[in-house]
């Protein structure tokens, strides 16, 4: 087990957006979580990834409790995630933003950046030279140069998942992968997802609203419905819980309504 | 080897502006007081890259670098004349290292307010920065109007005089490339980029791993820092300081010639530091002396002009060749 979340809560205000949620990740896993529009799926990322603290409850990755640490010591711990809405750093270069991603490991002191001395000059050649094969791998290498903003959408979402892995996560957080993407797109992602795990030895945890993508490549499935988990297990159990059904379309009608 | 070189490579420009301002004086094809003003625009310019490194690269919107300016001027003045008090000024070497030493004392008072100002709210988003800011200068002009109360010497509002003379080419010349070779060093290194991504996307940056607030802390605190050196060249280079020349309008002036230049861009910072300064002091000589308030009408106008022409700025996302970053290109 490499993340166990145990009643995990948070309020705004009066709105409960998690409310008791317990899931557990296993290493090497790819796990989908899916419910209907604001049923809590992107709070529980924002509250694991420590944009958000809880009000209750605890995150463990690896044994080690986590909950209601600040943003960057988790990602250095090792969980790391890609936004719904696209957050690229959108004036710098695409090289940039995944260079950006090097900063929790630098080794030269500020001093030495002021200076420029060899160590200077060593590391960050190093690092393009990393950032370069890197880039390769998402066939991004000849727009490297060019600024974020000016990608296509698609590459501007791969570019993200780039910038994500190049911090070297463990436990890699998907919101929304496919949003916006035609079916065949939607295709080569699901490859992608399945390759990028396989190379990076990662645990993938997805939001989507695609059932194409989450039957797909999903081993197992998390259902959230008015911040808890209605319902979990593999994608053939879920098409037919009949609660998941009810979250998505409603109760069935009684029949004195009918004809 | 690399070194080397690049010690090389910073003491050209230094000695090209020193040596080029010797040469124009010495045959009299500049007189002082066009030396003075490029010594104020050298100055400004120092004060202009460190308001850059806050709002252009890390995205901080502050509106009190002048009250940040004037602690400098102050401090630096301040030391300068306890020394020349208890030493004289009249011994060349150890005058100067004084005088260096009264800077960094300025812009060491400067970079300290900068983090009493920024510990609080730095954790809150970059709007509560630009309040505080400007609530700080407010009480800073307050205080410089009646510091003679407390120490005689800083003047109050009568302003404070008997500053020695020391600021020099040379001097302005020296401050300015190490300005320009520390901004473009830092930002074109890692720590730069992780101050960029704050200004690009805060959540982005965190989820990066990126300490934002420390790094907040450290591109505000750096760039007050510059500001403060730039006060107390400014004190030894005018001999008197009043506090309506670090009142919150002259806080505007600096931000004026960031935007104009281009936020996060170092070339349109040096050019409009420059331009703004010998546009207002040529207006002044071109027009006639009672339309010279009309320069108060001339700038907001081109202001407005380069907002509707170029709203990036002068320069965009060019830099100058020796601005741009070898390492990685």
């Amino acid at each position: 087990m490499i993340l166990e979340v145990k009643a995990l809560t948070r309020h705004f205000g009066g709105v409960r957006a998690l409310d008791g949620v317990d899931f557990h990740l296993d290493r090497g896993e790819l796990v989908g979580i899916i419910g209907p529009n604001g049923s809590g799926k992107t709070t529980l990322f924002n509250v694991v990834t420590g944009i958000y603290r809880p009000d209750h409850g605890t995150v463990a990755l690896e044994g080690e409790g986590i909950a209601g640490w600040p943003p960057h010591e988790i990602t250095r711990r090792g969980i790391v995630r890609t936004f719904q809405n696209i957050r690229l750093f959108r004036d710098l270069t695409v090289m940039d933003n995944v260079r950006v991603a090097h900063h929790p490991h630098v080794k030269y002191p500020l001093v030495s950046a002021l200076c420029r001395t060899p160590a200077f000059y060593r590391e960050e050649r190093q690092v393009r030279k990393e950032v370069e094969s890197f880039l390769e791998i998402f066939s991004l290498q000849d727009r490297r140069k060019e600024l974020a903003r000016n990608l296509p959408y698609g590459d501007q979402r791969k570019l993200e998942i780039a910038r994500a892995l190049a911090s070297r996560p463990k436990i890699l957080l998907l919101d929304e992968p496919a949003a916006g993407m035609n079916p065949s797109e939607v295709g080569k992602l699901m490859e992608f997802i399945l390759r990028i795990r396989e190379r990076f030895s990662l645990t993938v945890m997805l939001i989507e609203h695609q059932m194409r993508l989450v039957m797909g490549i999903c081993e197992r499935l998390i259902v959230m419905d008015f911040g808890q988990v209605i319902a979990r297990g593999l994608p053939s159990e879920i098409q037919r819980d009949p609660r998941v059904v009810e979250a998505y379309l409603g109760e069935e009608v009684p029949h004195e309504f009918g004809p | 080897m690399e070194t080397l070189k690049n010690i090389g490579k910073a003491l050209f420009p230094f000695a090209v502006i020193a040596g080029g301002m010797a040469a124009l004086t010495g045959r009299d094809l500049l007189n002082p007081y066009w030396v003075q003003i490029f010594q104020l625009a050298c100055v400004v310019a120092v004060s202009a890259l460190g308001l850059n490194l806050i709002y252009g690269f890390t995205g901080l919107f502050s509106l009190g670098h002048a009250a940040f300016f004037g602690v400098g001027a102050y401090t630096s003045a301040l030391v300068m004349k306890m020394y020349v008090g208890a030493y004289g000024d009249e011994a060349f070497l150890p005058s100067q290292a004084a005088f260096l030493g009264s800077l960094a004392a300025g812009g060491g008072a400067a970079a300290l307010l900068a983090c009493l100002v920024g510990l609080p709210t730095l954790r809150l988003t970059s709007d509560y920065l630009g309040i505080a800011t400007l609530g700080f200068g407010v009480i800073m002009k307050v205080l410089f109007d009646n510091a003679d109360s407390v120490l005689p010497q800083l003047g109050g509002a009568r302003g404070m005089t008997g500053i020695v003379k020391m600021t020099s080419v040379p001097w302005v010349a020296l401050f300015l490339v190490a300005a320009v070779i520390i901004v473009r060093n830092l930002v074109h290194s890692s720590y730069g980029r992780a101050l960029i991504s704050i200004r690009e996307d805060e959540i982005a940056a965190s989820t990066m791993g990126i300490d934002t607030f420390r790094y907040k802390v450290l591109g505000f605190t750096a760039g007050c820092a510059f500001a403060g050196v730039a006060g107390g060249l400014y004190a030894h280079l005018y001999t008197f300081l009043h506090p309506s020349n670090f009142d919150f309008f002259k806080s505007f002036d600096v931000l004026m010639i960031v935007v104009l230049g281009g936020l996060g861009n170092m070339s349109g910072t040096l050019v409009a530091s420059f331009g703004w300064i010998f546009l207002l002091e040529g207006l002044r000589v071109a027009l006639p002396p009672e339309y010279i308030e009309l320069r108060w009408v001339a700038i907001p106008l081109l202001l407005i002009a380069t907002m509707l022409l170029r709203p990036q700025g002068l320069f965009g996302f060019r830099e100058f060749p020796f601005l741009r970053s070898k390492v990685y290109r």
